[in-house]
C-alpha cells in the first residue's frame, strides 16, 4: 500500500501532509508507504491512494476512487477520519 | 536517466532526515529560529489576495531570500490550479518550487486584522499567512516539521487568530518549541 500526499509544489503543504498522514496511520495501527509529490508530476500509477486538499483536487489527473480530498492539510482528525474511512471501504 | 535517479536520491534523503527528525524530535530548533522580529507581521488590512502574498514576502524579497520571481511564481501559479497554498480555514502557506527563485532557507509570517479572500471556499477568508522558501527538497525538512506543529496545535492557532498586535504574535512564536 503505497499513500502520496500531493500538492502544488510539491515540498511545502505535501510534506506537511506526509508528516501528518504518518502520525496517523500511527494512530491507527496501518503499516503503508508514505510520500510526498507536487501535482504536475504525478501518475495514476505513482501510488495506490493520493491526498490532496481540495482546491488541487479539481486539477488532479488521477481517477477519483484513488483520491481522498480534505479541507485542511494540517487537521489530524479530519485526515484520520477520511483515511480510516478509506480503509475500511476498502476491506 | 540521471534524474529519476536524482529524484530517487532526493526522495531517499527526505525520507532518512524525516525519520531522524522523529528520532531527535527534542532536539529540534524552535520555530522562532527561522522568523526574525522583521519577518513577524501584523497588518490591519491588506487591498486583495495578491497584496497579501506580496506583503509577507516583503522581508525575504529585502535580504536576497527569495528573488522578485519567486512571488510572481506563486501568484501565477494560483492563478493556473487555484489556490493550492490555502491548507485550512483562514490559513496560507504560499510558496513554490526550489528553482522559482528560492535563494536561501526562509520563513516569514503575516497576520492581518481583516480576512482576505482567496477563492477557497469554505477556506476563505485567510488572515494567517506563512511564507516559506527552500533552495532544494531536503534542507527545509526540520522547518517544515515545526512549523506542521505549530500550524496543526489548535490552542496556539487559536491565539494567533486572536492576536491583537505584532508584539503579542511576536510572544506567541517566541513560546511556542
Amino acid at each position: 500500500m503505497k499513500i502520496m500526499a500531493v500538492c502544488g509544489a510539491g515540498l511545502g503543504s505535501s510534506f506537511m501532509m506526509e508528516m501528518n498522514i504518518k502520525k496517523v496511520l500511527k494512530t491507527l495501527n496501518i503499516s503503508a508507504d508514505v510520500d510526498h509529490s507536487d501535482l504536475g508530476s504525478v501518475t495514476p500509477d505513482a501510488a495506490d491512494v493520493f491526498v490532496m486538499g481540495r482546491d488541487i483536487a479539481y486539477s488532479a489527473n488521477l481517477p477519483e476512487n484513488k483520491l481522498i480530498i480534505v479541507n485542511s492539510i494540517i487537521d489530524i482528525k479530519e485526515l484520520e477520519t477520511k483515511i480510516s474511512d478509506y480503509f475500511n471501504k476498502k476491506q | 536517466m540521471l534524474s529519476s535517479f536524482a529524484t530517487l536520491l532526493r526522495t531517499t534523503v527526505c525520507i532518512n532526515e524525516i525519520q531522524r527528525i522523529q528520532m531527535n524530535g527534542l532536539n529540534m530548533p524552535a520555530l522562532s529560529t527561522w522568523l526574525n522580529e522583521d519577518r513577524i507581521q501584523y497588518v490591519n488590512a491588506v487591498s486583495d489576495w495578491q497584496d497579501a502574498i506580496k506583503r509577507v514576502a516583503e522581508p525575504l524579497l529585502k535580504d536576497g531570500t527569495i528573488s522578485a520571481d519567486y512571488v510572481t511564481n506563486i501568484i501565477k501559479q494560483k492563478e493556473a490550479i487555484g489556490p493550492y497554498f490555502v491548507i485550512a480555514p483562514r490559513i496560507a502557506m504560499p510558496h513554490a518550487r526550489p528553482e522559482e527563485g528560492a535563494n536561501r532557507l526562509g520563513l516569514s509570517i503575516l497576520k492581518l486584522r481583516e480576512g482576505v479572500v482567496f477563492g477557497a471556499q469554505e477556506n476563505d477568508p485567510v488572515d494567517f499567512l506563512v511564507m516559506f522558501s527552500a533552495p532544494d527538497s531536503n534542507s527545509h525538512v526540520e522547518l517544515i516539521s515545526q512549523l506542521a506543529e505549530f500550524l496543526s496545535d489548535d490552542e496556539v492557532m487559536n491565539t494567533v487568530f486572536n492576536a491583537q498586535d505584532r508584539a503579542e504574535l511576536s510572544r506567541i512564536v517566541h513560546s511556542f518549541n
